[in-house]
């Protein structure tokens, strides 16, 4: 499946967990937001959120700024 | 001075002074600096995380821990009411719920000045939804007001540009905005050296936020060091009250007793 992931297109395995695919990226625990399709997805809901063909993903983090 | 903390939503702070953690050389750098200042408050912007790129680098919530420092998380580049909110929104999912925010919503990149229609659109809207919100304005005194009045829990006017270190353009407004208040209010943006936070401190102004000043300065860690200082003496010349200003000289030694 394909999703958008920080703005840009990325293919995907079919039936992957949020928890999972952060796990794949070396992003597990680390401290971070995500939203999916507009929504913010908790991090207590990441182990079981399922990602969908189609979703737009945001993951953010804190950088410096002022 | 602990006999005159800095509360902002409740919460005591020591230090008046506020800093931001961006255009800093590397994150050792930005940890050297914010210790420097005493600040117990620092700022720090909300993006999009590098995919696939340095999974170990090192982050910079690790040298400003949240434990120690009160992460203030900022709506830079926000154009539009919706997407500060969305901002806000991320950063508090990222910071496990702690919800005091920076609200900035931008009018134009040349001047960074604030859209006071859509900042006052967000400020409402966070405000509803439990942010405790501290708003980046502009200088004038109605609108800082009405901020208060929606409930933001400090009030953050500019004193010249951001990033311009052009100094306190507008005593007067600030002193204005200062005197209405009934929530803190922070010069945010503006100052470029220590007697520009002096000055600002001496208006009356609870605190200042700022960022280049230090970071651009050619010795940051110094420059934080010395603004530690200004915003200290200025609060004590602020309580201390100056004396009046006189056209001319008035002689420190008596006149009486003098021997030719």
């Amino acid at each position: 499946m394909k999703i958008t992931l920080n703005g840009e297109e990325q293919e995907l395995q079919d039936d992957i967990l949020l928890g999972q695919l952060l796990e794949q990226m070396q992003l597990a625990g680390k401290r971070l937001a995500v939203e999916i399709d507009g929504e913010i997805i908790p991090k207590s809901n990441h182990a079981h959120f399922k990602i969908e063909n189609g979703n737009r993903i945001e993951i953010v983090h804190a950088i410096g700024g002022g | 001075m602990n006999n005159d903390p800095l509360i902002i939503a409740g919460k005591t702070y020591n230090s008046r002074l506020l800093t931001g953690s961006g255009k800093y050389k590397d994150l050792q750098e930005t940890q050297e600096a914010t210790e420097a200042s005493g600040a117990e408050i620092v700022t720090v912007a909300i993006r999009r995380t590098n995919i696939g790129q340095n999974a170990d680098e090192p982050n910079l919530l690790d040298v400003l821990p949240p434990d120690k420092y009160t992460i203030l998380p900022n709506t830079a580049g926000c154009y539009t009411a919706a997407d500060a909110v969305r901002t806000c929104r991320m950063a508090r999912e990222l910071l496990d719920g702690h919800d005091l925010v920076k609200l900035e919503v931008l009018g134009d990149e040349k001047t960074l000045f604030p859209d006071i229609i859509g900042t006052l659109e967000a400020a409402e809207i966070l405000v509803k939804d439990g942010f405790k919100v501290m708003v980046y304005t502009n200088d004038d005194p109605i609108i800082a007001k009405r901020l208060e009045e929606l409930g933001c829990v400090a009030v953050m006017p500019l004193a010249a540009p951001i990033g311009s270190g052009l100094g306190i353009r507008n005593p007067y407004n600030i002193l204005t905005i200062v005197e209405n208040a009934n929530v803190p209010i922070l010069v945010d943006a503006g100052v470029g050296t220590a007697s520009d936070a002096a000055i600002a401190m001496e208006l009356g102004c609870d605190g200042i936020l700022m960022n280049t000043a230090i970071a651009a300065a050619q010795n940051p860690v110094l420059m934080a060091s010395a603004m530690k200082k200004a915003v200290e003496a200025g609060r004590e010349a602020f309580l201390a009250g100056r004396m009046p200003r006189k056209r001319f000289a008035s002689a420190s030694s008596p006149i009486d007793g003098t021997f030719f």
